[in-house]
């Protein structure tokens, strides 16, 4: 097995693995980072459960080669959390707003929306949706989902 | 267990190099969203996989006698380009509708191009604007017509020694209105059930049809020009009659080999191509600047 060393930014610290040049960034988030809140849903780029935010951009981290992750920064979900644990104003609004049922999308959703807000703190509906369509929900629907991220959105 | 070594050249030179070196053990690679589920799915996956995604300078869209985009470039980029939208709206139009926006972020126009699939979203738009492909290989390069590019269904003209580094459009190009229409049963994260591009000029008086271009995707193993319905449009008056019978040759065996698949039965495909050939000619007249 040909392993790479790769070193990033994870969450706002500096990272190092070395892991098989064959795993996605995934798989090294839940397998050697531990951390678990990007899914694998579908694993081929469709359902939108593993999105995490890379430089900037949303991307699914289900088809990101670890390899190029070098010197990239890299945010998760459970980046984006305050201080002692505070959430983040998406998590709050996706609460009060009912748009979590059984939660196996809601960190994808949240990491699509945030690249969203990072970008246009004021989008239009048409901008939300578009954002969260590589994002599939099959419980609860997209109105409050779309809802809570409008609702984030004017929190800000 | 698969298992293969993963290259990450800085250079053109370096891509190429490295080609050279592993021959058919190699594939390539850029944003990896076909390319990540291909070597997944495979038993026969690479031996190694040679990355272009920091061959930043293959990442740009210029106007500059013609045309030119660099193959590394992305779907999200095309998608956020003002020139793009306003002169080369086919393109726009599919580069917005391809997968999502993860998916665009790191999908590249190049490697949509090199899978080959037959409903590859930028094809059509590509094919109706005149595009070449460029070609870099050890011998230097060479420029391939898109209509000449597609060799059947995943493949193409492409040595395996060579990287596809840019798309030249023909500045005439910009006189032309252009549109595509993805024809799909969601609104997004899907392939078309057909596509259909059309590029259209007009004469001054927007009365009689200068040219006329019209490319077909998931209509034959390829995507492909319906060049007897262009042929058909050249010279004739622009009206409903005249833009009807244009859609029911593309839509006729003499242009296409439309079929029933998986996903949707052939009279259904057909029928779609009948509308949507009116539908988007008009629309890129609309779109079209003053002749």
């Amino acid at each position: 097995m040909k392993k790479v060393s790769v070193s990033f930014t994870l969450n706002g610290d500096p990272v190092t693995a070395e892991v098989p040049a064959t795993w996605s960034l995934l798989k090294t988030l839940r397998e050697t980072f531990e951390l678990t809140g990007a899914k694998e849903g579908c694993g081929v780029g469709e359902c939108g459960c593993c999105t995490v935010i890379v430089d900037g951009d949303a991307v699914n981290s289900c088809l990101y080669p670890i390899p190029e992750i070098e010197g990239r920064s890299v945010t998760t979900v459970e980046g984006i959390v305050g201080k002692e644990g505070a959430m983040h104003p998406l998590q709050t609004a996706f609460l009060e707003n009912n748009a979590v049922q059984c939660g196996f999308c809601t960190s994808g959703m949240i990491m699509s929306a945030k690249a969203l807000l990072d970008k246009n703190p004021d989008p239009k509906e048409e901008d939300i949706r578009a954002s969260i369509a590589g994002n599939f929900c099959r419980c609860t629907g997209y109105v409050q989902i779309v809802e809570a991220i409008q609702m984030a959105a004017k929190k800000k | 267990m698969i298992d293969y070594d993963y290259k990450i050249p800085t250079s053109l030179r370096e891509a190429i190099g490295l080609l050279k070196e592993y021959g058919n053990n190699a594939a390539l690679i850029a944003g990896g969203t076909d390319v990540m589920v291909k070597v997944r799915n495979t038993r026969n996956a690479p031996g190694v996989l040679i990355s272009l995604r920091r061959l930043n300078d293959l990442r740009y869209i210029q106007k500059k006698h013609g045309y030119h985009i660099g193959a590394l470039t992305t779907h999200r980029m095309l998608e956020q380009s003002d020139l793009v939208k306003s002169e080369l709206s086919a393109l726009h139009d599919a580069a917005s509708r391809l997968g999502s926006v993860q998916i665009r972020n790191v999908a590249t126009l190049g490697g949509n191009i090199c899978n080959a699939a037959p409903s590859a979203d930028t094809a059509g738009p590509l094919l109706v604007l005149g595009a070449t492909a460029v070609l870099e290989g050890p011998k230097g390069r060479r420029s391939v017509p898109l209509t000449e590019f597609f060799t059947g269904t995943y493949q193409t003209v492409r040595q395996p020694d060579e990287v596809l580094v840019e798309f030249n459009i023909p500045e005439e190009m910009g006189r032309f209105g252009s549109a595509y229409w993805k024809h799909t049963r969601r609104k997004a994260m899907e392939l078309p059930l057909i596509g259909i591009a059309v590029a259209m000029r007009l004469s001054e008086d927007r009365g009689k049809i200068l040219d006329a271009r019209i490319a077909l995707s998931v209509a034959a193993p390829t995507p492909i020009r319906a060049s007897l319905a262009e042929e058909f449009l050249k010279g004739k008056p622009f009206n409903d009659e005249v833009l009807q019978e244009a859609g029911r040759i593309a839509s006729s065996k003499d242009c296409c080999s439309i079929r029933t698949s998986l996903r949707c039965e052939a009279w259904y495909r057909e029928e779609m191509v009948r509308v949507f050939v009116p539908r988007m000619a008009k629309l890129a007249v609309e779109r079209s600047k003053n002749p």
